[in-house]
């Protein structure tokens, strides 16, 4: 087992780690707040590649991915706002029928794009300061997955900040720790629901962004993430910023360094069993109980 | 009479099937402290919530300063002026008391974006300001209601409901707490409604009393005109 080896398989796992928690934290946070279990949030990663996709057709060049997040980031929000006002509002009394809900807008959106874009999906074409990789010391660390990585340390870091500095973060912490009592205060807890799945929503819409550098975008791209995203929010604890942090560090590192030993099903196998083993020792996932709330 | 600032006429309210409060009726001028005791499990709690909005009504009407509030949800009563110290506290426990005291602002309405935490509320409870950056499911009882009565004033409210804010803690803070709210009633000229059942404490600083037994109210009186024993024998307290 050579040190480049293990090198090159740590970089790979950090890699995985940031796509699985920018696909993770939209659930996380929408999970957290509302204890809504969203079946379309892989759609929504399909919609940000789509908007990856469509952007760049409109505005080729070398910067047309930096103009695609925040439209992705946008055009997202925007169907999230649709879809919470529509359905999961009207749905919330009762969680397992937002599941079933979400899981039809789930199909409603994969058949729309197989209808509009074609069952093959279209190719996202990275601009070249994105197609070469970087050598360090023998590893090799290709620039589309360094930019990834710095996106999500980004969008992390934005998130904390959202969260702990802004009155909007205040008044979605004040929601999370006892709804009724915000109410009491003054706040509309409804408005707030609607800002954080926008949010969440949005951050999945760049997560596509990033799906569409690594290959094609297909209708069904988002079903091969949202496992993996569910894993990471329980791992973390339901609704935990650094939860979610930490277990998709975790996860990714665990994926690519089995992978040294095994071939990659039987790392995804070892993953699932991994998951459920370490559940069965810490219900609560890795977040302490103290900064289980939306915190940073 | 001026309008009441709360006026409950035939209120009704429940969990479930079992009805827990009947054909309440209660009016509060504006200014005046109104104590509402009964011994426990006698609706007191159920009325503030379902003055609050926290529990919905079954029957009859809430007017806030003439207005019908009835059908508005809570926290559009809490911006029309309503204020609740709930019992049990219920701050924000990871939240710090400066963000706790911010999250009350809310009911200010759209002003409560630039607004700041009134400095009155800091000189009512000097210890707040001490312990502002520590999160608020670390203090103590006594510090937790002054947060709790703190956030609530924050909001400018017209009428303060107030429940058991002696529950549970030390003398020396009940006594602070008293003069807090003498402070507000006098100085503020706010409207209280509150839930006791330490008679002592309420006899102090309530104008007026309400005395609830199995969902009803069944008497009422003035503080003045009568001591805290002779009424807490007439009720059963």
């Amino acid at each position: 087992m050579s040190g480049i080896l293990v090198a090159t398989q740590l970089f790979n796992g950090l890699s995985l780690a940031s796509i699985y928690l920018l696909a993770a934290l939209g659930l996380a946070l929408s999970f957290g707040l509302m204890r809504v279990i969203n079946m379309a949030h892989g759609e929504l990663l399909m919609l940000g590649g789509y908007f990856a996709w469509g952007t760049l057709g409109l505005v080729p060049g070398p910067l047309g991915i930096l103009v695609a997040l925040p439209v992705a980031f946008l055009g997202s929000a925007a169907v999230g706002a649709v879809i919470e006002t529509t359905l999961i509002r009207r749905l919330s009394a009762r969680p397992l029928d937002t599941l079933l809900g979400t899981w039809g807008v789930s199909l409603i959106l994969q058949q729309a794009a197989r209808d509009l874009f074609g069952a093959i999906g279209v190719e996202v074409r990275a601009p070249d300061w994105l197609s070469g990789a970087w050598t360090l010391g023998g590893v090799t660390l290709p620039s589309a997955r360094l930019f990834i990585m710095l996106v999500a340390l980004a969008v992390l870091g934005a998130l904390a900040l959202l969260l702990r500095r802004s009155r909007l973060g205040l008044l979605v912490r004040a929601v999370n720790q006892d709804r009724m009592m915000a109410s009491a205060c003054g706040i509309d807890a409804g408005r707030v629901d609607l800002a954080v799945f926008c949010l969440g929503s949005g951050i999945a819409g760049m997560a596509g962004v990033m799906l569409a550098l690594l290959g094609p975008v297909t209708p069904n791209v988002g079903q091969g993430y949202i496992v993996p995203a569910f894993l990471v929010v329980v791992m973390g604890g339901l609704g935990s910023i650094l939860g979610t942090t930490v277990a998709a560090l975790i996860l990714g590192l665990f994926l690519a360094l089995s992978q040294i030993f095994v071939d990659v099903s039987i790392a995804q196998m070892l993953m699932l069993v991994f998951v459920i083993v370490f559940i069965q020792f810490r219900p609560q996932g890795v977040a302490p109980a103290r900064t289980r709330a939306l915190d940073a | 009479m001026s309008t009441p600032l709360l006026e409950i006429t035939g209120l009704g309210a429940g969990y479930g099937q079992s009805r827990v409060l009947w054909d309440i009726d209660l009016a509060l001028a504006p200014g005046e402290v109104l104590a509402l005791i009964g011994r426990n499990g006698v609706g007191k709690t159920t009325l503030l919530s379902a003055i609050a909005g926290s529990r919905p009504l079954s029957a009859g009407t809430l007017r806030l300063g003439g207005e019908d509030i009835t059908t508005l949800s809570p926290h559009r009563r809490a911006r029309a002026g309503i204020g609740l110290v709930p019992q049990g506290r219920h701050v924000f426990p990871q939240l710090s008391v400066m963000e706790n005291l911010q999250a009350g602002l809310s009911a200010l309405g759209p002003r409560a974006r630039q607004a700041k935490v009134p400095q009155h509320i800091f000189d009512l409870f000097p210890k707040l300001w001490d312990i502002r950056d520590r999160a608020a499911g670390f203090l103590s009882g006594g510090e937790q209601q002054q947060l709790a009565i703190g956030r609530a004033l924050a909001g400018e409210p017209r009428l303060l409901l107030l429940d058991e804010p002696t529950e549970g803690i030390q003398p020396n803070v009940v006594q602070q707490i008293e003069q807090a709210l003498t402070h507000v009633r006098r100085e503020l000229g706010m409207t209280i409604l509150v839930v006791e059942q330490y008679l002592d404490f309420v006899w102090r600083f309530a104008t007026r009393y309400a005395a609830m037994q199995n969902g009803r109210i069944v008497r009422t009186g003035s503080i003045a005109g009568e001591s805290a024993a002779d009424v807490a024998h007439l009720v059963h307290i």
